[in-house]
């Protein structure tokens, strides 16, 4: 077990590298001029010392290398002294890495949202799974039925319907028309809880993005559980404890759901960092000022930077989850690592 | 000496015999039993129909601002409604329509030319499985949409100019009949990127069939007979690992739709002016207290065309599935 972790681990090195390599890559060989956003009224000779000074003109390996080494070493330790408040090495003349639209680190301003990213679309992911899959069992288990059908049947329409527009016609009607919710979120707002009134506008202004995301997953994990679960049921070894005289409950929650909940568990790990990605577009929609909305408006901004450490991130996010999924997979399902 | 036996006779009526039954046969067959899927082919080929020929046969104009029928409700003269400027919303839809599906097939055909080609060599090959898949592996952890994002928005000036300057060349009575080089430009960018990010799944998938297929008799025997590998791998085995690339197709011509769509939700897609159905949602979206009718029909277009090509899929899959068939 430890070996198949460890040779996990060695596979996930290159790929860290290539993907980093890629993402540098495709914004170096990008158009896009740091000082592009500058005022016209600064001279053009001001201009190249500016793009000078900031390393535009270095070879392209060195501006890599020292990308890289901003990002895997420097960056860390900055936020592990943040975390930690103690000193490593030379701190005040480390380098930080800069946002060229809001001059601060790049890693505060991902400090300061990711939060908000993570609480709402997060919990919406944990709704969708909570209650897809004992939609899922049930459908599987009663396979045809009248709740089977109107189950796949919304399954595959929340797995449609794209959440940009679930997403606008929620705002049309439940805060346009019937003003229950509002369509912006604020971020703003001090939740204590001593503060009755402000856990409540919390909750309200969470309801609608968190149904919208909700509902997405729900479909996507609930087809995906019932579809494990049937390819269970009709298993040997179900067969075996049904005649063995095990009851009803024990053979399909002990002995079905056990087994069908491993592809699930790897579904749900893979999908973590679809979590940062599909903000993109519900942050877009509702306002919420989460990492999605900050990689959007560096996108818009055309601050490289930004754009760059946000991209590597959700890059690292996947393999990383990769990894766990496959460790995951491999403890709740030995046979695997011994292949 | 050896003796030969002559072949019996055997005589059959015209009712004993069977008729033939073919791959596709059956699979017709079984799909015809998958209702859901049936319905949503009908509605995918009215929606197909409707986009092809409906500017033939109905005369609005999407271009065309007239501000009498500013925010106009589903009336005669304009079925859909109209939007902020009077522009017919029906004949916008038909427009962005063509393009929306344009995108979403072609996008597949690259997603599937990609996929199939590195899984039949890296299923056939096995010195190239590796590297392949390892290739495969980081595309994968490659994160989509942020990539789709940036590369649109980073890449559309040069591929304008680009286009731009390949266009001049050509006569400029055949530059009048086409569209700009910046939507041209865009366009196969739009495309390319989609369908470049998304072909790795068919690739495992049909690399895992090679492997399989690749194990039969009549590939050893095609072997046997000196085939060469080209033959032996377009004769033989793409024939016989086909049907997942097939069901893949559908689901990757819904999931392109729904990724040009939310990038011109975002407004990083096409230019203003050219209506694609996530452009047009993406324009409805700031005036929807005026007119619900503006983010309401795109968006019931992209969700309906979607809903369709997945039933399909599923009924293509269940169809084409030999376990299933009964």
């Amino acid at each position: 077990m430890t070996k198949y972790i460890i040779q996990r681990l060695i596979i996930a090195v290159p790929t860290i590298l290539i993907i980093s390599f890629i993402v540098f890559a495709i914004l170096e060989l990008s158009p896009s001029d740091p000082v592009g956003q500058l005022p016209l009224t600064i001279p053009p000779e001001v201009r190249e010392q500016i793009r000078e000074a900031l390393g535009v003109n270095d070879p392209f390996m060195i501006k890599y290398v020292k990308w890289l080494r901003q990002f895997l070493i420097n960056e860390p330790l900055n936020i592990l002294e943040n975390a930690t408040g103690m000193t490593f090495g030379d701190s005040e003349g480390r380098l930080r890495y800069i946002s060229w639209q809001t001059r601060s680190p790049i890693v505060d301003l991902i400090g300061q949202r990711w939060g908000q990213t993570f609480l709402v679309v997060g919990s919406a992911y944990v709704l969708g799974i909570m209650i897809a899959i004992p939609i899922g069992v049930i459908s599987a288990y009663k396979q045809y039925s009248l709740f089977d059908q109107v189950g796949t049947f919304f399954a595959m329409v929340g797995f449609s319907v794209p959440t940009f527009f679930t997403g606008l016609m929620f705002i049309v009607f439940f805060s346009v028309k019937l003003k229950w919710f509002p369509s912006i979120y604020d971020t703003t707002l001090q939740v204590s809880f001593n503060d009755f009134d402000s856990i409540v506008t919390q909750f309200k202004q969470m309801v609608m993005p968190m149904t919208v995301l909700g509902l997405f997953y729900m479909a996507q994990i609930s087809r995906f559980t019932r579809s494990a679960m049937l390819d269970n049921l009709h298993q040997d070894y179900i067969r075996t404890a049904r005649s063995k005289g095990l009851n009803e409950r024990k053979v399909v929650l002990g002995h079905a759901l056990r087994n069908s909940l491993i592809p699930v568990v790897t579904l749900i790990t893979l999908g973590i960092p679809g979590i940062f990605q599909g903000a993109v577009i519900t942050e877009q929609i509702f306002r919420i000022n989460g990492l999605g909305q900050l990689l959007i408006i560096a996108i818009q901004g055309g601050d490289l930077p930004t754009v760059q450490s946000l991209t590597f991130i959700f890059a690292v996010l996947i393999v990383v989850f990769n990894i766990v999924a496959d460790v995951l997979y491999a403890l709740l399902d030995p046979r695997v690592a011994y292949n | 000496m050896s003796t030969t036996t002559k072949p019996a006779k055997i005589e059959i009526s015209g009712e004993q015999l069977q008729e033939s039954r073919t791959l596709w046969g059956d699979t017709w067959r079984q799909f015809r039993k998958h209702k859901l899927a049936m319905l949503a082919s009908a509605v995918l080929i009215a929606i197909v129909l409707l986009v092809v020929v409906g500017p033939f046969l109905y005369s609005g104009d999407p271009e065309h601002i007239d501000f009498s029928f500013k925010y106009s409700g589903m009336t005669a003269e304009r079925p859909f409604g109209a939007d902020d400027l009077g522009r017919d919303l029906f004949a916008r839809i038909i427009q962005g329509g063509r393009v929306s599906l344009l995108i979403g097939v072609t996008a597949m055909a690259i997603a599937m030319t990609v996929g199939t080609l590195v899984g039949l060599l890296a299923g056939y090959f096995s010195w190239m499985d590796n590297i392949l898949m390892r290739i495969t592996d980081i595309f994968l952890s490659l994160p989509r949409l942020p990539l789709l994002l940036v590369i649109t928005l980073l890449f559309r000036e040069p591929i304008n100019s680009l286009v731009a300057d390949m266009m001049s060349v050509l006569p400029a009575e055949m530059r009048g009949n086409m569209l700009a080089p910046s939507e041209i430009g865009i366009f196969f960018m739009i495309v390319s990127i989609i369908g470049l990010l998304g072909w790795m799944p068919t690739a495992r998938l049909v690399r895992g069939e090679v492997l399989t297929v690749k194990e039969r008799e009549y590939v050893l025997a095609a072997r046997s007979l000196g085939a060469s590998s080209r033959s032996i791998i377009f004769r033989h085995i793409l024939p016989n690992v086909l049907s997942p690339v097939i069901v893949a197709a559908t689901f990757s011509i819904a999931s392109a739709i729904i990724s040009e769509s939310a990038l011109s939700f975002l407004g990083l897609g096409f230019p203003p002016d050219f209506p694609t159905w996530g452009r047009i949602l993406f324009d409805g979206q700031g005036h929807v207290n005026k007119s619900i009718l503006l983010v309401m029909w795109p968006g019931l277009m992209i969700s309906l065309t979607v809903l369709c090509v997945n039933f399909i899929g599923d009924g293509l899959r269940d169809a084409l599935d030999p376990r299933l068939r009964k």
